[in-house]
């Protein structure tokens, strides 16, 4: 019997077989792939080519310390630099003591440090050393949170409690101690107004979303019906009207004979006021996936209603959210651009001015573009950091 | 048999804490009124409505309907609201097109296609609307070549510095005789719909998928025989020439409106692309399978078993999606496009009244936020998985 002569097998790997069966598929995937190369390639050529040859990028580099910190004292930069230090302190720490948790964080800031003092080299200048020292902060405190290990969890939490109103006070300073004179807020601007607004409007909101939460699931109907008539109307209008709202009407409910709050004070107002509602709903999700087993339980070991909430719903319910959480920072740190429009200096409005330098006329591109990669690169990287601990903690999936 | 003191029963002192917590709410309420109402006398401010009637003697760049500077504050109002509302309306239909196509190719099997989706998604999703539309202002739109160099798409779409001028239908004189054949054709989709309607609830069997054509039979049958009795065509085409230094004919997109627009339908897009992705991932596998095995093609399993599913899905998502784009639309302001937002600033501006403008403003998304999910809504009850 003659043998059957049998053609080989179609290669199923290697970069050929991955083109047949990614790009190749069949007829209209060859179509596609086809329409999507030519698309890439007018897209990409020029946006290339513009980059490479006309943009002027020397805007961006003679304005770096303008587009970081607005017009904050530059004798005063020292605090800044200390905030600094200290995350990269309490990151390494907590890197230490919890491990995975914090990893993805710690990686992120490692990088950060690293890259910002190449850039920092690059642009001939000293801030290169800050960036080193604060990576070798960051990995001096890891050592000595792995050899604390488990005894120094509480040192931690305690370290980032007590981190973010002592950043505010560093940054914001106060007449009472004299080697940290106050500085005004009006000078506050660039990535550090729009940081201090995303932290502060999303720590302060967090109280008010929570018992807006707990008002929504009340079984007394006045608290009940104000809760969500707070939340609807809220979430129904735009952040810029409120923003607005807090910029014209907040001096007018304050008593005539008190001092006025300053522009960013009212900014922050309305921030929490509109953040807590979008938090409010955020709890509630949590607290709709306890099961009433818990709550009778409680009951059953004799807690009172209160307790019940504080000791046993609350922190489960808290503890489930966690991946809202961080959405809802990412967002807020989106949104507080929205803060250029009532005449606050964050990087946007910081950028229309140096637009308005008669030397970098016609840059917008430039500009908007630098803009687009700060909120980018660092809501990607906060992304990552959150996954890494979500995972790590095995939160938001059971 | 014991009975509660009634300092500790349930009852009482819940409905004590709800009187104490309208007191505080009273007295809070109370307090703020008291100082915004000492704070106007003293900046010598009233409150009231009256300056809704005084000419508002300032220019609007583009307005929908018609309005002068001689016009009123309220006037200039409402030509805000009608922009908002035309910016938003066209924004959602584009929207829910680019975020359904971006949706359906980041599921795509063409490695290229879907990478192209999920950038697009990573990107958009991750930095300000605010400055992706200052982007495609500043940065695209006025850099755009002058109108003798114009930028030509087919269609012919012409693309300057000062807007996109586009081919439009413009009305001739016949167009008022001929509204009557367009309000019978359309009152034929209604009157089909309700014949079908009928029909079921009579037999309860499905209409033949080729009924519908009827659909585009009748108002299309309709306008034919308008157009055997009046031969002169109710709308021409008016494609733009460029005539000495301008475009004339067309429909002419201002650079702000343009940008607007394209800001919004991008920045929206991507969200609902996720919304859309996530919810035909949601349905799972099985389905479609179990649907083939029973002996329907693909294109019927996914009409029939997988989109309908996946429907319910998307829906709600859908909604809070269209409405922000509705609320994002007060972001017009930072390039100059004159809407709802921008134009109650600048009246609370000039009248200082600043209380009734933003009331009035607070108002005006509000009505449109409830009435769009309320429309939503009643489309969510219809394709709502019915249970027992």
């Amino acid at each position: 019997m003659a043998a059957v002569e049998m053609r080989p097998p179609r290669l199923s790997v290697g970069p050929i077989a991955w083109l047949r069966k990614n790009l190749f598929s069949t007829w209209y995937n060859v179509v596609l792939t086809f329409v999507g190369i030519t698309l890439l390639y007018a897209l990409l050529r020029p946006a290339i080519q513009w980059s490479l040859t006309e943009a002027r990028w020397g805007v961006i580099a003679a304005n770096l310390t303008l587009f970081m910190i607005g017009q904050y004292p530059r004798e005063e930069l020292w605090r800044v630099w200390l905030t600094i230090f200290m995350l990269g302190a309490l990151i390494g720490l907590s890197w230490g003591v919890w491990k995975d948790a914090a990893r993805g964080f710690a990686f992120i800031a490692l990088g950060a440090g690293f890259a910002f003092a190449v850039i920092g080299l690059l642009l001939n200048s000293d801030v290169w050393m800050n960036w080193l020292l604060a990576d070798a902060i960051l990995l001096a405190l890891y050592a000595v949170g792995w050899s604390l290990r488990a005894r120094g969890g509480s040192i931690t939490a305690v370290g980032w409690l007590l981190y973010f109103p002592l950043i505010f006070l560093l940054i914001a300073g106060t007449r009472f101690i004299p080697w940290l004179p106050a500085v005004q807020t009006s000078l506050w601007g660039g990535l550090l107004l729009t940081l201090m607004l995303t932290i502060v409007g999303n720590i302060g909101s967090l109280p008010l979303g929570i018992l807006l939460a707990l008002g929504r699931r009340s079984k007394l109907p006045i608290i009940k019906y104000f809760s969500i008539g707070y939340i609807e109307l809220i979430r129904g209008v735009p952040l810029v009207t409120i923003l607005f709202m807090a910029d014209l009407l907040l001096p007018l409910f304050l008593p005539a004979d008190m001092a006025r709050p300053d522009r960013v004070l009212r900014a922050m107002v309305g921030l929490i006021l509109f953040e807590a509602a979008y938090q409010a709903e955020n709890v509630r999700g949590g607290l709709q996936s306890i099961n009433r087993g818990q709550y009778e339980a409680a009951q059953a070991l004799g807690l009172s209603g209160t307790l019940t909430m504080t000791l046993i719903v609350l922190p489960q319910a808290l503890r489930a959210v966690i991946p809202a959480l961080f959405n809802s920072f990412v967002s807020l740190f989106k949104d507080t651009s929205l803060v250029a429009i009532i005449g606050l200096f964050d990087i946007l409005r910081i950028g229309r001015s140096v637009l308005a330098q008669s030397e970098w006329l016609g840059t917008h591109r430039e500009v908007f573009l630098f803009a687009f990669i700060i909120y980018w690169g660092f809501n990607l990287a906060f992304t990552y950091g959150s996954r890494r601990m979500e995972e790590a903690l095995g939160v938001g999936k059971r | 048999m014991q009975i509660t003191a009634f300092w500790r029963n349930v009852r009482f002192l819940q409905a004590l804490g709800q009187v104490a917590f309208v007191l505080i709410i009273a007295l809070a309420a109370g307090f703020l009124y008291a100082n915004v109402s000492t704070n106007l006398t003293r900046q010598g401010l009233t409150v009231g409505y009256d300056f809704l009637n005084n000419p508002a003697s300032f220019d609007i760049g583009e307005a929908n309907i018609p309005y002068q500077a001689s016009d009123s504050y309220g006037r200039a109002i409402l030509v805000g609201l009608v922009n908002t509302l035309v910016v938003s309306i066209l924004g959602i239909i584009f929207t829910t097109i680019v975020g359904v196509i971006a949706g359906i190719a980041r599921l795509s099997s063409n490695w290229l296609i879907s990478r192209f989706a999920i950038a697009y998604v990573g990107v958009i999703r991750n930095t300000p609307l605010i400055i992706q539309l200052m982007f495609w202002y500043f940065g695209i739109i006025l850099q755009l070549p002058a109108v003798k160099e114009a930028v030509a798409l087919p269609g012919p779409i012409y693309l300057t510095r000062r807007g996109v001028y586009m081919p439009w239908f413009e009305a001739q004189p016949t167009f008022d005789s001929w509204r009557i054949y367009i309000w019978v054709a359309l009152a034929s989709i209604v009157l089909i719909w309700l014949i079908f309607r009928w029909n079921y609830n009579r037999s309860s069997l499905p209409i033949p998928l080729w009924w519908n054509l009827a659909y585009l039979l009748a108002p299309v049958l309709i306008l034919w025989i308008g157009m055997i009795l009046q031969p002169q065509p109710p709308l021409l085409e008016n494609i733009p020439v460029l005539t000495g230094l301008n475009f004339k004919g067309g429909l002419r997109l201002t650079p702000e409106f343009a940008a607007l627009l394209f800001g919004l339908v991008v920045y929206t897009g991507a969200f609902i692309a996720e919304i859309v992705r996530a919810g035909i991932q949601a349905i799972s596998r099985g389905q479609l399978e179990a649907a083939r095995s029973l002996g329907l093609s693909t294109a019927q399993a996914l009409r029939l078993i997988v989109f309908p599913q996946a429907l319910r899905v998307i829906i709600p998502p859908m909604t809070s999606q269209y409405l922000n784009l509705a609320k994002n639309s007060s972001l017009a302001i930072a390039i100059g496009y004159p809407d709802l937002f921008s134009i109650a600033g600048t009246v609370a501006n000039q009248t200082g009244a600043v209380v009734e403008v933003i009331l009035i403003m607070m108002l005006s998304y509000l009505s449109m936020s409830l009435f769009t999910s309320l429309l939503m809504n009643i489309y969510n009850s219809r394709v709502r998985l019915v249970e027992r």
